[in-house]
C-alpha cells in the first residue's frame, strides 16, 4: 500500500500535467483527467493501486455536483421541468432499455439478461455529461436543461432497478454479493412498506431540515464570522444528506440534489456555491481519473474487436434513440443532436449495477467485465464525441439557420447593479436605485441585516463581498455597476482595486470614510466616491440654520454653497494627493480659502450687505433717489 | 385630479382662496411680508409659501394639484422680478399646471375657478406706462398669467398691484396690506369673511 502522500502526489501531479495540456489541445478537461487516469492506472504506468476505495471517495464529487446543481434550481423551476424530467427522461430510459435489450436478444442473450443489460446501459454519466456541457457552455441552455432532466430521472430510476433486477435472475443469486451491492442500506431487511416509509421520512427530513434547521445553523455560524467553519458546515450538510440517503437506500446524489433545491432560495446560496465549488472540481477530477484508471487495457488488447463493436454499438444506439425522442419532444435538430451526443455513454451507475447484477445472478461475470470496460471506454469517448459533434455542427451551421440560441439560465435575471455592503449606507443608495427600477443584487455579511431585508423580499446574499469569486457568482461580470458601501476602510479599497483590475469597464462607486479615504479610492480606480458623512452633516447643518431662524430656502442655499466650495476644494487638492507634505500645505491653504469663500457667501446672504442674492438695497437706493427727484419736479 | 373634475355628478366640495406666495428672501421683504401676514388672517385663506415649502425646488405635484382642485380662487402673490414671477413660482406653474390637468382636452380641473394675481414692484406706477422707463403697463406685463387663466377656463380677476414697494414707509405699507386683505376677502361671498 502506497502512502497517502505518494498517492496524492501521483493524482495531483497527473491532473496538473495532463489537464492543461488536454485543454490546450482542445480536448477539454474531462478528457485530460481520463487520459491522466489511464496513464497512471494499473494497466499502464501502474503508479496507483486498487481503484475501488478512491473511486468511492471520488464519487462524492458527483454528490457535490448534484448539490450545486440543486442550489441553482429553485423549486418552481423544478416544477416547470417536470415534463423534461418525467416525460423526456422516462421515455429515454424506457426507449434506450428496450432498444439495447432488443439488440442484445438478437445477439443471442436470453431475454432476462438482455433486459438487464438494457436497463444498466440506459444510464448515462451525470458527471461526464454535466462537466462536458459546462465546458461547452451548454449546461444553462435548453440542451443542458434537457440533459439534466434525463439525468435526474435516471438517478430516480436506479431505485426501482435495484428492486427489479434480481427478478431477472437466470441462475441462483449469490446473496452475499447482493447484500454488498445494496450498499450500506440499513433498512434493506425491513418489509417493503417500512422501507418506503423510511424513504419518505428521509426526504421529509431533508426538506424540513433545509427549511427550518439549516438556516438558523448557518446564521449562527455566519455570526461567528469564521469562513472555514462555514465551509465545513456546508460540506457537513452534503455529507450528512448523502449518508442519510444511503441509509434508506436512495441515491446520495439525488439526496444532495434535493438538499440543494431546498437551499436554493436561502440567503446562503451564493456563499455555499463558492465555498463548495473547489471540492466539486477536485473530486470530479479525481472521479474522472479513477474512471480512466479503470479502463481495462489488457481486456481491450485481448478482445479489441468485440469491445470496439460494443462501444460503437452502445453509443450509436443510445445516440439514435435519444435523437429520435428529442425530435419527438420538439427539440430542434441541432439541440437534439447535442443532447443525444452528450448522453450516449454508459454511466457510473452501470459500474454499481453491473456488480449488483452479477451478484444477483442476472448477468454473467465475463459479460459484466466486458460491459464495464465498454462503459468506461464510452465515458472516455464522450468528450471526443462532443468535439466531433461540434465539428459537424460547425460544418452544417449555414445549412440549418433555425438554431435555438443557448441563452436563458435557471437563475434569476442578471442584476444591473451589485451592492457590496447593505448597512446604513448601502440601504439608502440601494432603495433609491430600486425605487427607480434598477435591479440590484446585494451582498452583505451581517446576518441580521440580511434577515430583515429578505423579509421584504429583497435579493440579498450572505457573504464577504471582497471575495471576487462571490462577486462573480452574483453576476458582476454582466452588471453595469458595482457600488461598494462597506464600512471597512481597507476592504473598500481592496475591493475597488481588485474589481477595477478584473473589470476595466465596470462603473465603480464607493463609500468613502473621509477625504483621504476618498482620494485613496479614486487613486485605486473608483469612478466616483461619496464621503459617508458629508451630505448628512450638511443636511443637519441646513436644518440647524432653519431652526436658528433662516427661511428654508436660504438655509438650503447656504448648504448648497458650502457643498459647492467643498467639492471644489476636494477637486483642487486631488492632483497633489499622495505627496503628503504638499497635501498638508495645500490643505491648510484650502481651508483658509474655503473659510474666506464661505464667509463671503454668508455675508452676501445677510440682509443689508451689498451685492447678494435678491439684495435690493442698491436698487432701493436708486428708486428712492428717483422718487425724490420726481417729488421735487 | 382630472377624473375628479370630469365626473358628471355633483362638483367636488371646494371652498376658499388658495394663496400661493413666492418670495425667495421673504425675510428681507417688507411689502410682501406685510401683505401675506394680513391675508393669512382670513379664515377662508389657505396659505402656501413656496420657497419655504420647497427650498430645493422639488415641488410635490400631486399635493399641489390637490390644493388647486380644493379651492375656488387661486391667488398668486409675488414680487415682480424681471417683469415676471420669481423662479420657483414659474417652476411651480410648469410642474403643477400640467396638460391634462389644467388645460388641454381632458384638463378641466381648474375650469370655472378664478385666478387672482397680487404683485409688488420696485418702481413707481409712473414707470409702467408707454412714456415711463418700463415702457409697458402692468396689464401688459401680466399678460402671460392672464392668458394662462384663459387657457385653463378660469376667470381673470383684476390684479392687485403695489407699486414702489421699496420706497413706501411702514404706514403706507400697512395701509396697502389692509387694502389687500379686504380685496382677498371680497373674492368670496361675504359670510366667509372674518
Amino acid at each position: 500500500m502506497q502512502s497517502f502522500l505518494t498517492q496524492t502526489l501521483v493524482y495531483l501531479g497527473a491532473a496538473v500535467i495532463s489537464v492543461p495540456i488536454a485543454k490546450r489541445l482542445g480536448l477539454g478537461s474531462v478528457l485530460g483527467y481520463l487520459i491522466a487516469g489511464v496513464l497512471i492506472g494499473p494497466y499502464a504506468l501502474s503508479l496507483v493501486g486498487a481503484q475501488a476505495d478512491v473511486m468511492k471517495f471520488a464519487e462524492f464529487g458527483v454528490v457535490i455536483l448534484l448539490f450545486l446543481i440543486g442550489l441553482e434550481v429553485r423549486p418552481s423551476a423544478l416544477w416547470e421541468m417536470r415534463k423534461a424530467i418525467f416525460g423526456f427522461g422516462g421515455a429515454q430510459v424506457a426507449g434506450t432499455s428496450v432498444a439495447i435489450a432488443g439488440v442484445s436478444m438478437l445477439l443471442g442473450l436470453p431475454w432476462q439478461t438482455a433486459l438487464a443489460v438494457g436497463l444498466v446501459l440506459a444510464m448515462s454519466s451525470t458527471a461526464i455529461v454535466l462537466q462536458t456541457l459546462d465546458e461547452k457552455g451548454l449546461r444553462q441552455g435548453p440542451v443542458g436543461r434537457a440533459a439534466f432532466g434525463i439525468l435526474l430521472l435516471q438517478d430516480l430510476a436506479v431505485i426501482p432497478m435495484f428492486a427489479l433486477l434480481p427478478l431477472l435472475a437466470t441462475v441462483a443469486p449469490t446473496t452475499a454479493a447482493s447484500a454488498e451491492a445494496h450498499g450500506a442500506s440499513l433498512v434493506a431487511h425491513l418489509p417493503i412498506w417500512a422501507q418506503g416509509l423510511s424513504v419518505l421520512a428521509a426526504v421529509a427530513a431533508v426538506v424540513g431540515g433545509g427549511r427550518y434547521l439549516v438556516r438558523p445553523l448557518f446564521r449562527f455560524i455566519a455570526e461567528s464570522r469564521l469562513r472555514e467553519i462555514f465551509t465545513a458546515a456546508a460540506l457537513l450538510i452534503v455529507v450528512g444528506v448523502a449518508s442519510l440517503m444511503q441509509t434508506v437506500g436512495l441515491s446520495p446524489a439525488l439526496g444532495a440534489f434535493l438538499a440543494g433545491v431546498v437551499l436554493a432560495e436561502s440567503e446562503f446560496r451564493r456563499e455555499l456555491e463558492t465555498d463548495i465549488e473547489p471540492f466539486r472540481g477536485l473530486l470530479l477530477g479525481l472521479f474522472f481519473i479513477t474512471v480512466g484508471a479503470g479502463v481495462d487495457l489488457p481486456l481491450i488488447a485481448t478482445q479489441p474487436l468485440t469491445l470496439i463493436g460494443l462501444v460503437l454499438g452502445l453509443m450509436s444506439l443510445k445516440f439514435l434513440v435519444m435523437l429520435g425522442l428529442a425530435r419527438l419532444f420538439g427539440a430542434p435538430l441541432r439541440g437534439a443532436a447535442a443532447v443525444a451526443t452528450a448522453l450516449a455513454q454508459g454511466g457510473e451507475f452501470a459500474f454499481v449495477l453491473l456488480t449488483f447484477t452479477v451478484g444477483a445472478g442476472v448477468i454473467g461475470a465475463t459479460l459484466a467485465a466486458l460491459l464495464t470496460a465498454a462503459v468506461a471506454v464510452s465515458m472516455a469517448l464522450t468528450p471526443l464525441a462532443m468535439i466531433l459533434y461540434e465539428r459537424i455542427a460547425a460544418a452544417v451551421d449555414a445549412a440549418i439557420p433555425d438554431v435555438a440560441p443557448d441563452t436563458g439560465a435557471f437563475d434569476d435575471s442578471e442584476p444591473d447593479i451589485i451592492i457590496a455592503g447593505f448597512g446604513r449606507f448601502g440601504q439608502i443608495t440601494g432603495r433609491l436605485l430600486t425605487a427607480n427600477g434598477f435591479r440590484s443584487t446585494v451582498l452583505d455579511s451581517d446576518i441580521e441585516q440580511i434577515d430583515l431585508l429578505r423579509r421584504f423580499g429583497r435579493r440579498v446574499h450572505y457573504g464577504d463581498a471582497t471575495r471576487m469569486d462571490l462577486l462573480r457568482a452574483a453576476g458582476i461580470a454582466r452588471a453595469r455597476m458595482l457600488i461598494v458601501a462597506l464600512d471597512d476602510r481597507e476592504k473598500t479599497v481592496e475591493l475597488v482595486e481588485t474589481a477595477r483590475e478584473a473589470f476595466p469597464d465596470l462603473v465603480i462607486l464607493a463609500r468613502a470614510w473621509d477625504r483621504r479615504h476618498a482620494y485613496d479610492l479614486l487613486a485605486h480606480g473608483a469612478d466616483a466616491v461619496e464621503r459617508e458623512t458629508f451630505e448628512s452633516a450638511l443636511a443637519l447643518g441646513a436644518t440647524a440654520l432653519q431652526k436658528l431662524g433662516f427661511r428654508a430656502h436660504r438655509a438650503h442655499r447656504a448648504a448648497s454653497f458650502f457643498r459647492r466650495h467643498d467639492r471644489r476644494s476636494f477637486e483642487e487638492l486631488r492632483p497633489v494627493w499622495g505627496q503628503e507634505e504638499a497635501y498638508i500645505l495645500a490643505s491648510r491653504d484650502a481651508s483658509k480659502t474655503m473659510e474666506k469663500l464661505l464667509a463671503a457667501d454668508l455675508a452676501r446672504m445677510r440682509p443689508g450687505d451689498g451685492g447678494g442674492a435678491w439684495d435690493t438695497a442698491s436698487l432701493e437706493q436708486e428708486l428712492r433717489e428717483r422718487a425724490e427727484r420726481e417729488g421735487a419736479e | 385630479m382630472t377624473t375628479e373634475a370630469n365626473t358628471g355628478g355633483p362638483p367636488p366640495a371646494t371652498s376658499g382662496v388658495l394663496l400661493v406666495l413666492a418670495h425667495p428672501a421673504l425675510e428681507r421683504s417688507r411689502a410682501n411680508r406685510a401683505m401675506a401676514k394680513a391675508a393669512k388672517g382670513l379664515s377662508c385663506v389657505t396659505f402656501r409659501d413656496l420657497y419655504e415649502t420647497y427650498p430645493d425646488f422639488a415641488v410635490d405635484i400631486e399635493a399641489e394639484q390637490a390644493s388647486l382642485v380644493a379651492h375656488d380662487v387661486i391667488a398668486l402673490q409675488f414680487p415682480l422680478y424681471w417683469y415676471s414671477t420669481p423662479a420657483l413660482m414659474k417652476e411651480w406653474l410648469d410642474l403643477v399646471w400640467l396638460h391634462g390637468f389644467a388645460y388641454g382636452h381632458d384638463g378641466v380641473a381648474l375650469k370655472g375657478k378664478r385666478l387672482f394675481v397680487a404683485c409688488t414692484t420696485g418702481a413707481s406706477a409712473k414707470a409702467y406706462h408707454a412714456q415711463g422707463y418700463n415702457r409697458f403697463s402692468m396689464d401688459d406685463f401680466l399678460r402671460p398669467l392672464e392668458q394662462t387663466a384663459h387657457l385653463c377656463g378660469m376667470t381673470w380677476e383684476t390684479p392687485f398691484v403695489v407699486h414702489g414697494a421699496a420706497v413706501k414707509d411702514d404706514d403706507a405699507l400697512k395701509a396697502e396690506a389692509e387694502r389687500y386683505k379686504a380685496r382677498v376677502a371680497s373674492l368670496l361671498p361675504a359670510q366667509q369673511e372674518v
